[in-house]
């Protein structure tokens, strides 16, 4: 497998073609934006956080590359009835894996579907698309702690 | 005779490298800088090797060599954009740097709340927030001319918004995001004739097409040398003799001053008054390497060579289905902007890597011509003098393997 398809695997094009929990939310608990000056991508991401601290569902509007898009969509779906604290330790797994740093055995298993990622490390510049709808999901989850969001 | 592109690939040691590793690199992104010649870098390295010195103030012979290929190459600039003199051309740091200095140091002192200084929808980021700053400082207002679906400036909505509060007008040349080059000298004479100053932001020109300060008649014009060939860290600023003389420095510190007391301190001559402190000598040495190198070549051999390879890769791309054209002025330098269905730019960008051929994607320092457009982003082709029809076909084939990807 050469070095683009390793990033533009079937997953990820798929994703991006046809991205799940692609709308807007009219209940949402959060919603926060997501924006990459340097390339233009922008979007808002929600989610309905129940009274146990699930997140109940999320979904996602906006425009950007295939990386982004891919990332919010496959990032929607994994975390649906999770809580705060289990996204927060998935977001550090797939941060883990972005950046190209050594998962600990736990974490690649938690991965799942998110490990399609896995190409993205060799692109140093992509890594920030990849990310980028994660930081904007931690941003919404923090401002109810009224944390703020942080790298 | 026309440019012999493949006697200069061999002066250009970057393009003989492979590029992850398999691919011959194909470098179209010379819009955002251009490789340099190993003149350039013999130049600077010979001044690093044996002639370091600082300028215009040492006894000793590594300082007077220093401070002669420093001051030739104001002569070399002066001749290069066609100036009166040596003493109009004006060492900076880049292209940024001189606007800005215009900008607090020519116009600044000229407005008053209310007053109006004009660009065009397609400005450089660089020829945008050096004026909002200015307004934000002044009360100013900053117009801005609109541009048509093509790319061109609409000349009479620029003629309209030249009003008697009008103080300054700030132009680009050639328009780095779309290619487009305006006609400046239109644009110069109308505001000329309600007696207004202009500066012709020449960043992506000077190195695409020959350029005449004194046929253009424009009252400042800036450039950097890092799009033409030589170093990052360099550029200059033109002003006509009255201009410069009306300006004040912006920077104070060594070299600009001829006495200092804790009273009064006077101003060296100009330009070495807009010159403060120990400049980027290598740097100025390795621009006006690089002014030689393209003399010789010559300005026009390389403007037509590039157009003739912005032509073909336009019409090439405007054939692939989905390939859609931002910036489709008639009067074009070598850069080609597009979009693509279903694939983002930096998607494209990202492809086109893993096959060795470098490009531009993203706004290109200049969000509202996106915004004009109804876009976040491009896809930039841009050519130098060292580029082939051979440059075009690896280009085609890259952009049909994005299609492939993501139809």
């Amino acid at each position: 497998m050469n070095m683009t398809d390793e990033l533009y695997q079937e997953v990820i094009l798929d994703h991006n073609r046809h991205a799940r929990n692609y709308h807007a939310m009219t209940d949402a608990t959060h919603t926060a934006e997501g924006y990459n000056p340097l390339c233009g991508d922008h979007y808002q991401v929600h989610l309905k956080l129940n009274d146990q601290g699930v997140i109940e569902s999320l979904a996602f509007e906006g425009e950007g590359c295939a990386i982004s898009k891919a990332s919010l969509s496959i990032m929607t779906d994994a975390l649906k009835g999770k809580t705060a604290d289990e996204a927060k330790a998935l977001f550090e797994a797939f941060h883990d894996l972005v950046t190209g740093q050594a998962p600990s055995k736990d974490s690649d298993k938690s991965l799942g579907k998110l490990a399609v990622f896995g190409g993205v490390c060799k692109f140093p510049s992509r890594i920030k698309c990849a990310t980028l709808g994660w930081h904007a999901l931690m941003g919404a989850l923090n401002q109810s702690q009224g944390r703020v969001s942080t790298e | 005779m026309g440019l012999d592109v493949y006697t200069v690939l061999n002066d250009f040691p970057a393009l003989g490298q492979l590029v992850h590793g398999h691919y011959p690199l194909v470098y179209l992104d010379n819009a955002a800088t251009t490789l340099k010649p190993r003149q350039v870098m013999d130049a600077m390295n010979q001044y690093y090797r044996v002639d370091t010195g600082n300028i215009h103030r040492g006894v000793h012979q590594l300082s007077q060599h220093a401070t002669e290929k420093y001051e030739k190459t104001r002569t070399t600039v002066q001749r290069f954009i066609q100036a009166e003199s040596p003493d109009n051309i004006v060492f900076t740091s880049g292209t940024t740097a001189s606007i800005n200095m215009v900008a607090q140091g020519y116009v600044r002192k000229r407005l008053s709340p209310g007053d109006e200084i004009l660009i065009t929808h397609m400005e450089h980021h660089a020829n945008i927030v050096p004026w909002q700053m200015l307004c934000e400082q002044t009360g100013a207002v900053l117009k801005v001319a609109p541009i048509d679906d093509e790319g061109n400036v609409l000349l009479e909505a620029y003629e309209h918004l030249l009003t008697d509060r009008t103080r300054f007008v700030s132009v680009g040349y050639v328009s780095n995001a779309l290619g487009t080059v305006n006609p400046i000298d239109a644009m110069i004479a109308l505001a000329h004739a309600r007696g207004v100053a202009v500066l012709v932001d020449a960043a992506q020109a000077v190195a695409t097409l020959p350029v005449d300060v004194k046929a253009l008649d424009c009252d400042f014009l800036a450039f950097s040398g890092h799009k033409l060939y030589g170093p990052t860290g360099v550029g200059v600023l033109y002003g006509k003799a009255e201009a410069l003389a009306e300006m004040d420095p912006v920077f104070g510190g060594g070299d600009m001053i001829l006495s200092v007391t804790f009273e009064k301190t006077l101003y060296n001559r100009i330009p070495a008054r807009f010159e403060a402190g120990t400049p980027p000598i290598a740097e100025v040495i390795g621009l006006g390497a690089a002014i030689d190198y393209v003399t010789e070549i010559g300005m026009a051999h390389v403007a037509s060579h590039e157009r003739g390879l912005m032509q073909d890769a336009q019409e090439a791309l405007q054939a692939i289905p989905g390939v859609r054209i931002i910036g489709t002025s008639p009067d074009k330098a070598g850069i080609v902007s597009f979009v693509m269905d279903g694939a983002h730019p930096h998607d494209i960008g990202t492809i086109l890597d893993s096959l060795g051929v470098a490009i531009r994607a993203g706004h290109h320092c200049a969000q509202p011509v996106m915004q004009r457009f109804g876009i976040a982003a491009t896809a930039r082709v841009s050519f130098g003098l060292y580029n082939t029809q051979a440059d075009v076909d690896h280009l085609i084939a890259a952009v049909n393997k994005v299609r492939e990807i993501f139809a």
